[in-house]
């Protein structure tokens, strides 16, 4: 008896002691910061996710007229069968499946061929202007990522779609041709020129990173320039082609703002636009099954990616020594190539902004003359016949409420994105190799998978109805900004590891020896120590979500539009010069902001994009 | 008031591997005991333990008469509450701060008047003579200056318990020496129990009063430092102390008070040998000679390395090479002939198989 009462009391007591040390566990900082970043991204991520898969697994209230006995909320996979295996299936998916495989691929690939070209030509040539160059390519990133295709429509349009000639039609007699004004190739041209960004920030980045010995050891063998390239140098750069790769077909996928205007006028649809379209006609459930595909689509492609390349981050482990390769020679091209690429580059952004610009000084559409010439668009007063009654962008006080929507939705993006983005880089790297990090870790990256249009119509299944304490928050402003930071969380997880790997353990640890608790350490440590990276993180943030379009268009109300927004919507309502007037709007917000970016010390777009 | 600090049984893994491997270890008051191992023995772990910024996975930790740490207790005191301090291998100053505000963090804490935090300051400023640094940022200052501000920082909040992980050695060797004698002097002015970590047996040797060497987290010998360099108790301690290296040679006892080797025999005393052992010999105790003796073994002179203060010589006979010390600058020339003589008194006999020291 008295041996089962002292192994009683053993038992409890190292009952109590598990419960202790677990308890310890749980109240660590980084074990409570973790835990409630996987509480948000439960509710910013996985529920939504959920709750649209589940929305496409039932019958939707329009389902009822479709199948005769039919209940809304029925477990069903009607939605699947219709999308895959009917006749709606070729109009609704496989074509637009299909196309956004071809515009994908199409400007990945051109996109990959110019800045792959462009930043060897940077890099490994002796071409003058260089450091112009070097700058200049970053522009087209700054400009709302249809600005191209926008201006492309000012350019080409044609008579298919009605209405006005372009300018193309006015200078040449003629109208262009189908294929040059509408379809794939506009598109893919119009996404090539905004991404190839990408493609000459990674592959510049990869450059000048790898060791000159690598490739002088293969000249010493012997082997030509050529070879040199093929054998040495493109294995070497490929880890960050495929990073430049994957980050461009993703957002191609997801995009809608080109494909909106480039194609939908000649009922060319992708994914992207027919999940609009699907929404729009009332059938959410079938908007969902083809985001679903989407995000399938993206996630297979990227995880190809990461098997040939092995890990999404190998690109950094390339650094060697310092950068004295050798230069390639371009000897009478010299003059020739450098002009025709400053000239390209100057093409690329001064034509589309003059084309803009010039018509939003024309008071009607395709009417080129000079009397035609006004500022009515900008500071006119309300006409009865002209823009359906609107007046100039600049005396419209619904437009300064859309720019405050705008500025007010990038700030609190940003805002939060940044504090989001310090406390996953603590959260990560102070448990890197625990389990809990790299469950934080991962869940952050899923965001990075679902194309911005998907993730749009994610969210319209989640808030439409209050979920546990949060309310419903479909039309609301504070939707957007939710959804926005959702969106940004894989950015601002990558910019705060990398800020928090800056900060050495000891640095917080000689203040937890100190005796300064959590908030105090964060407060007088951490806090000032990754400013740097936050303030930069905060400003990319920042006009990236000023410019964003295909994330925000299926949750956007007319009292929550912003600028981005508006302009589909003027565009819609053949408002042109309106759509292209704010546009412009737009652009300066954006370049203001990136000024700032430029002023603060150390931030950059290359920081940002966490490079 | 004593702050004795005792570790019993204490084990830290990390994922599969084992750094800290049943530890125990009593720290006597007021001592200065130093953790020797090479890089990934554990000894950085086992300090991180002390000072909470590690939770082992078994074993207890007291600091004086305060249970610090219990796994089977569940026990497990913040490392702000164990009223110990700190200094880190790369300093840890906050870049973002000043000298002042580095020192007095602390003392903000612990919600002293200014007066007083000023005061303090200035002793601990003063005790490390820098006075005049107050108002300079860390990176204006030079590694050491750097390093004597990280001492005061720790002096400036009377911690009981002081803790050092390698805080030399990112010192260029000169400035080390001036810091040893400094550190020494800091720890007999003082007199807080100290726990310093280093992979330097020259540190160790020249300022503890006690040296736990580690290997892959098992703790291999707890000595005074002459002891260490004495009587290492296995081969391992006794090849990672000395420099040079001590000579360990392959041998054979069988019965008659010395060891055979491969082509000779070293008389030693061997009451307690058997069979096969290994025959460790510090250079400094093997004579040189130039002329045969009895006793006195012939080796030729294969490199003569002379440094200064004494020359290594490093001997061959057959496949047998040995490191030999003699003070000042040798006259022996390479390829010369000379005889080594062996004190008996001084070797020590190691059991082959297990390592361990045959104590004499």
């Amino acid at each position: 008896m008295a041996e089962f009462e002292i192994s009683q009391q053993a038992f409890s007591l190292r009952l109590l002691a598990t419960t202790r040390r677990f308890l310890h566990w749980l109240t660590s900082a980084r074990v409570v910061l973790s835990l409630i970043m996987l509480v948000i991204m439960f509710y910013m991520v996985i529920i939504p996710l959920y709750r649209m898969v589940e929305t496409t697994f039932t019958y939707q209230e329009k389902d009822v007229y479709r199948v005769p006995d039919a209940q809304v909320g029925q477990i069903t996979l009607f939605h699947y069968i219709r999308m895959f295996n009917s006749q709606m299936s070729k109009p609704y998916l496989r074509d637009p499946l299909v196309h956004s495989m071809v515009v994908s691929f199409g400007a990945t690939g051109l996109a990959f061929f110019l800045g792959g070209l462009l930043a060897w030509m940077c890099i490994r040539t002796d071409m003058p202007g260089r450091k112009l160059i070097n700058q200049l390519a970053l522009l087209p990133y700054i400009m709302p990522g249809w600005t191209i295709a926008q201006a492309w429509t000012v350019l080409f349009k044609n008579r298919i779609t009605g209405g006005a000639p372009g300018v193309f039609e006015f200078l040449m007699g003629q109208s262009p041709p189908v294929w040059l004004s509408y379809g794939p190739v506009p598109i893919i041209i119009s996404s090539a020129l905004h991404y190839y960004t990408f493609f000459f920030l990674f592959v510049t980045a990869a450059l000048m990173s790898i060791d000159s010995s690598l490739e002088e050891s293969g000249e010493l063998m012997g082997a030509s320039r050529r070879r040199i390239l093929m054998k040495i140098t493109f294995p070497l750069v490929l880890p960050a082609l495929l990073s430049g790769f994957i980050m461009t077909f993703s957002k191609v996928m997801g995009t809608y703002g080109g494909p909106a205007l480039l194609g939908v006028p000649v009922k060319y649809y992708t994914i992207s636009t027919m999940i609009r379209s699907a929404i729009g006609i009332g059938d959410k459930a079938d908007a969902f099954v083809l985001a679903i595909t989407l995000i399938l689509f993206s996630m297979i492609n990227i995880y190809i990616n990461q098997k040939l390349v092995g890990t999404r981050k190998s690109y950094e482990t390339i650094g060697g020594r310092g950068f004295m390769a050798q230069v390639a020679k371009l000897r009478n091209w010299k003059g020739i190539l450098t002009t025709i690429v400053i000239v390209f580059q100057i093409l690329v952004i001064v034509l589309p902004l003059g084309l803009l610009l010039f018509d939003t000084f024309m008071l009607t559409t395709g009417k080129y003359s000079l009397d035609n010439l006004t500022l009515h668009n900008w500071i006119g007063e309300s006409v009865k016949t002209i823009n359906n009654g609107a007046p100039g962008v600049l005396r419209n006080p619904k437009i300064y409420g859309f720019a405050w929507n705008s500025i007010r939705l990038s700030i609190w993006t940003a805002f939060f994105t940044a504090v989001l983005g310090v406390i996953l880089g603590y959260a990560i790297v102070k448990g890197r190799g625990t389990r809990l990090s790299r469950l934080v870790e991962q869940l952050a990256f899923i965001p990075y998978v679902i194309p911005g249009i998907a993730f749009g119509a994610v969210y319209i299944s989640m808030f439409a109805k209050p979920f546990g304490p949060i309310p419903a928050l479909y039309g609301t402003f504070t939707l957007l900004v939710v959804v926005s930071v959702a969106k940004h969380i894989p950015y601002s997880s990558r910019t705060g590891v990398s800020a928090m790997l800056q900060v050495g353990r000891e640095l917080e640890e000689a203040a937890q020896l100190a005796g300064a608790n959590t908030w105090r350490r964060f407060r007088r440590i951490i806090f000032p120590l990754t400013s740097s990276g936050f303030v930069s993180g905060f400003l990319l943030t920042f006009i990236t979500t000023m410019r964003e379009l295909s994330l925000i268009i299926l949750l956007v109300t007319p009292t929550t539009m912003v600028l981005a927004t508006q302009t589909m919507r003027y565009k819609e309502n053949g408002d042109d010069q309106m759509a292209n007037a704010v546009i412009i709007i737009l652009i300066v917000l954006v370049s203001i902001g990136n000024f700032l970016i430029g002023k603060f010390r150390g931030g950059s777009l290359k920081k940002g994009l966490g490079m | 008031m004593s702050t004795t600090i005792i570790i019993k049984n204490l084990t830290k893994r990390f994922g599969k591997t084992v750094a800290v491997n049943d530890v125990s270890l009593t720290i006597e008051s007021g001592s200065f005991l130093t953790l020797l191992g090479p890089s990934g023995c554990g000894k950085t772990t086992l300090l991180r333990c002390v000072a909470g910024l590690e939770d082992p996975d078994g074993g207890e930790i007291y600091i004086g008469d305060k249970m610090v740490f219990s796994h089977p207790k569940g026990i497990s005191v913040p490392p702000g509450k164990r009223e110990l301090g700190m200094v880190f291998q790369n300093y840890a100053l906050w870049p973002h701060m000043k000298v002042d505000k580095n020192i007095t963090f602390a003392l903000e804490i612990q919600k002293l008047g200014q007066d007083e935090m000023k005061r303090r300051m200035r002793e601990s400023l003063a005790e490390v003579k820098m006075e005049d640094y107050e108002d300079r940022y860390p990176r204006e200052m030079s590694g050491g200056q750097q390093q004597r501000i990280a001492l005061a920082r720790m002096l400036a909040y009377r911690p009981k318990v002081f803790l050092m992980d390698e805080p030399l050695s990112n010192l260029d060797a000169r400035l080390r020496m001036d810091m040893r004698a400094e550190l020494k002097r800091l720890h007999f002015s003082s007199g807080a129990t100290t726990i310093y970590v280093t992979h330097d047996q020259v540190e160790a040797l020249t300022m503890s009063s006690y040296i736990a060497v580690m290997k892959e987290g098992v703790l291999q010998q707890l000595d005074t430092p002459d002891r260490i360099y004495r009587f290492p108790a296995n081969l391992f301690v006794a090849d990672f102390i000395g420099n040079p290296k001590v000579n360990l040679l392959d041998g054979y006892v069988d019965g008659q008070g010395s060891v055979k080797l491969e082509t000779f025999s070293i008389a030693a005393d061997t009451r307690n040998a058997r069979g096969s052992v290994v025959l460790a010999a510090r250079p400094e105790d093997i004579s040189i000679l130039t002329q045969p003796e009895p006793g006195a073994v012939e080796f030729n002179a294969y490199s003569v390395l002379p440094s200064g203060a004494d020359t290594t010589i490093v001997a061959k006979n057959g496949n047998i090479e040995l490191n030999v010390r003699e003070m000042g600058i040798s006259k022996i020339k390479m390829d010369e002939k000379i005889w080594l003589k062996f004190n008996p008194t001084v070797l020590n006999l190691y059991d082959k198989e297990s390592g361990n020291l045959l104590a004499g």
